[in-house]
């Protein structure tokens, strides 16, 4: 954890110093815990990536190919002819400064080169001084710099200090998306080795084992009989979910923290008792044991390598459709990318909920459906048993996860979930939620320890907002549909909101299903006790 | 730093031309006919070349920038505005964006205060309010200028002049864009000389239009209700101009030449720069494309040919762990 304090950490001055921001200097040594350490080589080697060897930021030699200059001046060139976007946000920034203080990592962290503006002019600046006329003529004076080996420094820390959350693309009257720079920029980055190790790794794993920790199969299949262990212990519930079956009508993907670490399990277990209560004919695959896809972070090549294996496994297994689970940024893959990279997917069917009728057209072509959306369906045509009075021990606040949001419009379906399954439901502050929500600071690859600091500055709007829910409502209970976040913001609330747990939507639909057979329930999944403890006290 | 350069451009291209053209007769006919054609040529030509360019990189994916409730479920309503199904509402979405500033008008400021621990996000207008004030002030001053251009002066013209006119003060009449324009312009240098964040991002460049823009204004005020140039002669000028017979301008002042000087370099500059935000803002692809990925697939152009772990390869890896888990194989 921090060295410092939340009163500490929160000294922050937002006005940036008068000095010129194009003389870079990064010192990675006094920066400690603000940045991650770089991809190992056995890494690179396996994806047969370029330049793999030992090195540290905080060296002076950042051992880079002699000829990277022209690496980088030659890979510029060819994304600006296969990226639009990033031509035209090349061009078009006014610099009127309106995301300026909308990104979580500069009101945390005070860094002017955390304004996106400024990130994106890191790029921009060599853009001008390259690839325009004004910029090759006039240099300086028209916005250009110079390709140093200091500027690449200055791109390895702030290129690895956006979450990638598309939070200032909000507010950019051009729609501006920093998300897609930094990919562009780390796209450039990996040309001539620098990368981070908390992506390039799960990347690797996940090319490998089909998920992102690594898990072998006799592993998968352990971790989930023991989760089915702890469940029927708890709700006296015996649940032997199908893996690999052939045949099954649905192939339910998930992250792989799902069925490996606290407090993911839980919502792992709520996705098994909802097949459950449903008879649901369904199969998990401990090939496509990820939907997560670290590729996002990286490149859009290992992106689609790491995507590929979903199509391929639906195939294999002859599944009718796909249903997702709660997971951002696999979310973002799933609807903005998988289609168009792996697609078509012409030997699915049109997703068909077979407890409602309902068709989802939404998903006509991709034929993934997310399980936010078929669980509000099944309970808007009252399918689902429920006693939200079992969640009467948790004060819930629901914390929109970036890539759902911003890059899907998910907003309402796990608010009618959470509604639904919960009888005390609070909203954060208005400019912390839906399509402004603050992101968790640990996203995009950068939830690693080594970064702490930096994500806990980061975690600062989000975490104050559920600071303030906490003190106006009593909440208790942070919800979310994000992997990554159930991951990430437990350090984060602990740390500005003590005393708020983190789980997933359908940790909390779990708790609230009434299945057949079950024990007289005391506890929720997390063997907590139903009735709140103040509340027994106040009965003796 | 940046200011201070860019101001002294601007006045030497205003010094320039008011040089060139007190040197009278063949170079008031190079900076009233030849540079103005030219510039404009450029300006055009500039644009076009540049639009294309955009035009000609493909959009690979398709990644709008959801900020409203997608459509989904039948009963869940969607916002079309802010996160649109089809052509309708990007439509709309666009059209709100180019013509009211949709995205700036959410603006907010961010207050902290270290000793509560407490963060605050309040409404910030005022950028919003500038922006219109002069994008909109300069469409209508463009747009009243076409009684220069056309002959006789249309009707909306005319119209457009006397709403604008409204107030009937001073004579000539003053305009109220003339106002909001030199205003709204005032505003957004102000911003970047005392809002520290803004003024630290602030490059020559966005200093450099800002004055020459005003510089265009003032001369232009100062034409009408200053120097109150004699609108015939202009019109002449203009209309030989338009008419492909360029003549120099006769009769009218310094005033006049510095005016169109700085138009000039404004057209010039137009492509070169950040100023292609105007056409840019059609062509972004975070507002301008559809949130219908999972119902209509999107093509990739150059859809990266790649080889994916196949289960094959994968269960040939694990195949002792997968047979003692016993899980059932497709080759035992």
């Amino acid at each position: 954890m921090a060295e410092k304090s939340p009163q500490e950490l929160i000294q922050i001055d937002l006005a940036p110093p008068r000095r010129n921001w194009m003389n870079p200097a990064v010192d990675f040594d006094a920066r400690r815990g603000t940045w991650s350490y770089p991809a190992a080589a056995k890494n690179l080697k396996y994806l047969g990536m370029p330049n793999p060897r030992e090195w540290s930021p905080a060296d002076a030699d950042w051992k880079l190919p002699d000829d990277w200059k022209q690496t980088i001046h030659d890979g510029f060139k060819d994304l600006l002819k296969k990226y639009r976007s990033l031509e035209i946000f090349m061009d078009i920034c006014v610099r009127c400064g309106a995301c300026a203080d909308k990104c979580h990592f500069f009101i945390g962290s005070g860094d002017p080169k955390n304004m996106p503006v400024l990130r994106a002019e890191l790029l921009r600046s060599i853009y001008r001084q390259d690839f325009t006329a004004a910029g090759r003529i006039l240099g300086r004076l028209a916005g250009g710099r110079e390709l140093t080996e200091e500027v690449l420094k200055e791109w390895y820390y702030y290129f690895f200090q956006c979450t990638e959350c598309r939070r200032c693309s909000v507010y950019c009257p051009y729609g501006i998306d920093t998300a897609e720079v930094t990919m562009m920029a780390r796209e450039l980055m990996n040309l001539i080795g620098l990368n981070i190790n908390w992506i390039l790794e799960p990347v690797a794993n996940c090319q490998r084992t089909g998920n992102h920790l690594g898990i072998q199969p006799h592993t998968y299949k352990d971790n989930v009989e023991f989760l089915c262990d702890e469940l029927a212990d708890t709700t006296g519930i015996r649940i032997d979910p199908p893996i690999n079956r052939k045949g099954a009508e649905i192939l339910f993907v998930i992250p792989s923290a799902d069925y490996f670490a606290d407090p993911g399990t839980y919502t792992f277990v709520g996705y098994l008792l909802l097949f459950e209560h449903l008879g649901l004919d369904y199969t998990l695959s401990s090939y496509a044991s990820d939907g997560g896809n670290f590729g996002l972070f990286n490149s859009a090549e290992n992106l689609k390598k790491l995507n590929w294996k979903i199509y391929h496994e639906a195939k294999r297994l002859g599944v009718k459709w796909m249903l997702g689970g709660e997971c951002g940024h696999m979310w973002r893959v799933m609807h903005q990318y998988m289609d168009t990279m792996n697609g078509p997917a012409d030997f699915l069917e049109q997703p068909k909920s077979p407890f409602t009728g309902t068709v989802f057209d939404n998903a006509a072509s991709t034929k993934m459906v997310h399980i936010c959306e078929f669980t509000s369906d099944l309970i808007k045509h009252d399918k689902l048993k429920l006693d939200p009075s079992r969640n009467d021990n948790l004060r819930v606040t629901f914390h929109d996860s970036c890539n759902p949001a911003r890059a899907m419009g998910l907003l309402d379906e796990p608010r009618y979930v959470i509604k639904n399954v919960c009888n005390n439901f609070f909203e954060m502050p208005e400019n912390t939620i839906r399509e402004h929500t603050f992101c968790c600071a640990g996203g995009a690859g950068l939830g690693n320890d080594e970064n702490m600091e930096m994500r806990l500055r980061g975690g600062l709007p989000r975490g104050n907002a559920v600071r303030w829910v906490r003190d106006h409502h009593d909440v208790n209970r942070l919800a979310c549909v994000c992997a990554i976040d159930r991951a990430t913001l437990p350090p984060l609330c602990d740390y500005w909101a003590p005393g708020v747990d983190v789980s997933g939507v359908h940790e909390l639909v779990g708790n609230a299903l009434v299945m057949e057979g079950e024990n007289e329930r005391t506890t929720n999944l997390r063997d907590e006790p139903l009735v709140p403890e103040r509340e027994e006290q106040d009965d003796v | 730093m940046g200011a201070l350069i860019s101001l002294v451009a601007v006045a030497v291209l205003a010094l320039l031309a008011a040089v060139g053209a007190s040197a009278g007769g063949g170079l008031r006919f190079v900076l009233g006919v030849i540079v103005p054609g030219v510039a404009f040529a450029v300006f055009l030509g500039g644009i076009i070349y540049r639009v294309l360019h955009w035009a000609r990189s493909p959009v690979p994916f398709r990644i709008p920038t959801t900020s409203g409730q997608a459509k989904s479920l039948s009963w869940i309503r969607n916002n079309e505005l802010e996160a649109p199904s089809g052509l309708v509402g990007v439509i709309g979405r666009m059209a709100l964006e180019v013509l009211f500033f949709r995205s700036l008008f959410r603006n907010n400021r961010v207050e902290l205060l270290p000793e509560k621990q407490k963060l605050s996000y309040i409404a910030d207008k005022t950028l919003w309010a500038a922006a219109m004030a002069f994008h909109w002030a300069m469409l209508i001053v463009v747009l009243r200028h076409f009684r220069f251009f056309i002959e006789p002066v249309p009707f909306w013209v005319e119209a457009l002049q006397n709403v604008d006119g409204f107030f009937q003060v001073g004579l000539p009449v003053l305009y109220i864009t003339s106002f909001l324009f030199l205003g709204g312009l005032a505003f957004l240098l102000a911003r970047r000389f005392f809002d520290t964040k803004v003024r630290y991002i602030s490059l020559p460049s966005d200093y450099f239009a800002l004055f020459l823009l005003l510089g265009i204004g003032v001369t232009g005020i100062l034409m009408r209700h200053v120097e109150k140039v004699d609108v015939v002669q202009v019109k002449a000028a203009i209309a030989g101009w338009a008419s492909l017979q360029p003549v120099a301008p006769v009769g009218v002042g310094l005033w006049y030449f510095v005016h169109v000087f700085l138009v000039s370099a404004l057209l010039v500059y137009f492509p070169f720069s950040k100023l292609l935000h105007a056409p840019g803002v059609f062509l972004s692809p975070t507002r301008n494309l559809a949130n219908s990925n999972r119902e209509r697939r999107h093509i990739n152009p150059w859809n990266p040919a790649i080889t994916g772990h196949t289960y094959a390869e994968w269960e040939d890896e694990f195949r002792d762990k997968l047979k003692a888990s016993g899980y059932a194989l497709e080759k035992e």
